[in-house]
């Protein structure tokens, strides 16, 4: 275990010491250029680049957190409980669209740069987090339900005190899956002109510059790996916090 | 919600979402019907439905259209809801063909007429209608492909028939039909190559590690590792070594291995393939009882007897459903393939982002996610199918 939390300190210690100084890391990348091409990508800072990416997806998956919440708690409660079977058809289906379909498709609504890629990453990202939720909510045993009721609760306690801290470690799982896929979708987003990280791959694809195109594929698959296992961590800490509770 | 303050009586026949579904119907008929514009770059004028369509017919599709927004909003058999929504929504497509027809000139082949926000309102309206009422019906597996199967002849005939030929999409298909097969072709090699390369070693792979925990631990950890790796950033870090391959072994070019196409393409969406496939394999195999494995060894079944004859059989449907969500999920990532050259439906679609054509990016995007939905009904019907006989 320590060996695996000192690599990780390790790739975000080499990531920043990478995003703060490129220019230390020139030679790694030089043999991947040709006809003295630049090494490093200097059209924008990959500080920047990075910092836009992660507030993006951020922002994106903070949003759709919320609504995917706040749909699922709706659709499980006896009002809106004859959406049930449709909602979660609809998100089961919804999740066949490609990322980049629902990219290319929200250009002619907003126009190109961040608005659509962060439009779509905030309608693909609900699907994983209110699929999730849904389960989460739904595992909730009756027992549990019933020992609640009788001790006096009103609905609005029972999802707050009992089924959504039971349903937490699950919903955050789907939080986890859509910052994942949401960190793919918002590198493709630079092709409608949104300034991520995906700048840099795009631009190398173009100039046929192996060395950008690697640069920023390390990044983002470095920050992909950290977010998914800091996410996992937290996951895994609720999970175990809910085991404890019982 | 919106009808606890209607009386108890008319509960009963309201559908509660059948009122979303009349208002998003009800509003589409007040929006424009269709967007023509007098060539591919021009601004679009909006056309609603009596401008587009005078006369009977218009009148004619705003009936129906309105009867069937009524009729949703009643509580009626899910059978009969069904057989509302399919007769609304051929009577749209027909009438977007009409309205198309007729907005266009004569003899014009520079014009392009789309479908606008009336449209998709009502396409919308009338899908959720048929979707809650398949749900509802909660029909068997063969009856859903064959369902599925009915409503693609429906749409090949529309297609064939050619109401539709003058709608812009079609019209920038006819301008490249050729192309369209040929990566419609590239498209669905990659999504099935990589799904059979990842199914010829994943499941070998799953069932070697299955008894040792370390090798679960290293492995699977690894190939979830390569998940998380944005789909781009893979295709991108695989050009690079190759392009040294091609470079360093004249086999490897020889045989069309390059940094740039559809070598990286394949040979990404084969690691993103293999994760799902191990892991259901690993899960399948957890889940035979042991009482099944025992009663395999006091039956005198070698290890090798017991692992096709008992262990593979029970792990099936696990297995199979992997190979939906890698089958689904290579549909969709195969699209990026376009952006380092290794061709498929993406080609559409990032060219018309690039042009800011979006019927060029529908013609790309449409093809896939039909692909993928029609994948993903097959697959999960055949995962019901296996899965049923399994425990009979």
């Amino acid at each position: 275990m320590k060996i695996k939390a000192l690599s990780r300190l390790a790739v975000l210690i080499l990531l920043g010491v990478f995003l703060a100084r490129p220019d230390w890391f020139g030679w790694l990348f030089a043999p991947l250029t040709r006809n003295g091409q630049a090494a490093i990508y200097t059209q924008n800072s990959l500080l920047n680049l990075t910092l836009n990416h992660l507030a993006i997806v951020a922002a994106a998956t903070l949003a759709g957190s919320i609504v995917a919440i706040g749909l699922a708690v709706l659709v499980t409660r006896p009002a809106g409980r004859e959406f049930l079977p449709l909602s979660r058809t609809l998100a089961n289906a919804g999740q066949t669209f490609p990322p980049v379909a629902v990219l290319a498709l929200a250009v002619p609504v907003l126009g190109f740069g961040t608005a659509p890629t962060l439009l779509a990453l905030f309608l693909y990202g609900l699907l994983p987090i209110f699929e999730n939720a849904l389960a989460g909510l739904a595992s909730v045993s009756p027992d549990v339900q019933e020992a609640a009721r009788g001790t006096g609760m009103t609905d609005g306690q029972r999802l707050l005190r009992v089924e959504l801290p039971l349903a937490l470690p699950t919903i955050i799982a789907g939080i986890r899956i859509s910052a994942i896929i949401s960190m793919g979708t918002a590198t493709i987003g630079s092709t409608v002109a949104a300034s991520t990280l995906g700048e840099t791959i795009i631009a190398g694809l173009i100039n046929s510059n192996l060395a950008f195109v690697a640069q920023g594929a390390l990044v983002v698959g470095a920050l992909a790996i950290i977010v998914n296992t800091s996410l996992f961590a937290i996951e895994r800490h609720f999970s175990r916090y809910r085991q404890d509770q019982r | 919600m919106t009808d606890n303050s209607t009386p108890p009586s008319s509960r009963h026949v309201i559908d509660r979402l059948g009122i979303v579904i009349f208002a998003l119907a009800i509003a589409g008929l007040f929006c424009p019907f269709v967007l023509f514009r007098a060539n591919r770059i021009v601004a679009g004028e909006a056309r609603y439905v009596l401008d587009a369509l005078p006369g009977w017919p218009g009148y004619f599709l705003l009936a129906v259209l309105g009867t069937g927004a009524v009729l949703a909003l009643l509580r009626l058999d899910a059978r009969l809801r069904l057989a509302v929504s399919f007769a609304a929504l051929a009577i749209l497509a027909v009438g977007l063909g009409w309205a198309v027809n007729s907005v266009t000139p004569e003899g014009d082949k520079i014009s392009r007429t789309a479908p606008a926000l009336g449209f998709w309102l009502e396409l919308l309206a009338f899908g959720l209608l048929a979707a809650d009422s398949v749900v509802r019906l909660g029909l068997k597996p063969l009856s859903r492909i064959a369902l599925l199967v009915a409503v693609g002849l429906a749409i090949a005939t529309i297609l064939l028939s050619g109401i539709w030929s003058d709608l812009s999409v079609l019209r920038e298909y006819a301008n490249r039909a050729d192309v369209f097969w040929r990566e419609a072709a590239t498209h669905i090699t990659l999504a099935l190559g990589s799904l059979v390369a990842a199914a010829l070693v994943g499941l070998p792979l799953g069932i070697v590690i299955h008894p040792t925990r370390r090798l679960r631990a290293v492995v699977t950890g690894l190939l979830s590792a390569v998940q998380t790796i944005p789909s781009i950033a893979l295709f991108g870090l695989l050009i690079a070594p190759l392009a040294w391959l091609a470079a360093t072994v004249p086999a490897a070019a020889a045989l069309g291995i390059a940094g740039i196409g559809a070598a990286p393409a394949m040979l990404a969406l084969f690691l993103y393939a293999l994760m799902p496939v191990v892991s259901n394999t690993l899960a399948g195999l957890d889940a035979v009882p042991s009482a099944a494995n025992e009663a395999a060894r006091g039956m005198g079944m070698t290890d090798a007897e017991r692992l096709l004859q008992v262990q593979l059989p029970l792990a099936f449907p696990s297995i199979l459903a992997a190979i939906r969500i890698v089958l689904v999920q290579n549909i969709g990532l195969a699209t990026v393939a376009a952006l380092i050259g290794g061709g498929g439906f993406g080609v559409f679609v990032f060219q018309g982002v690039g042009q800011t054509a979006m019927d060029l990016v529908l013609l790309g995007a449409v093809p896939t996610v039909a692909l993928a939905f029609a994948s993903a009904v097959l697959l999960d019907a055949a995962v019901e199918l296996v899965s049923v006989k399994g425990r009979t």
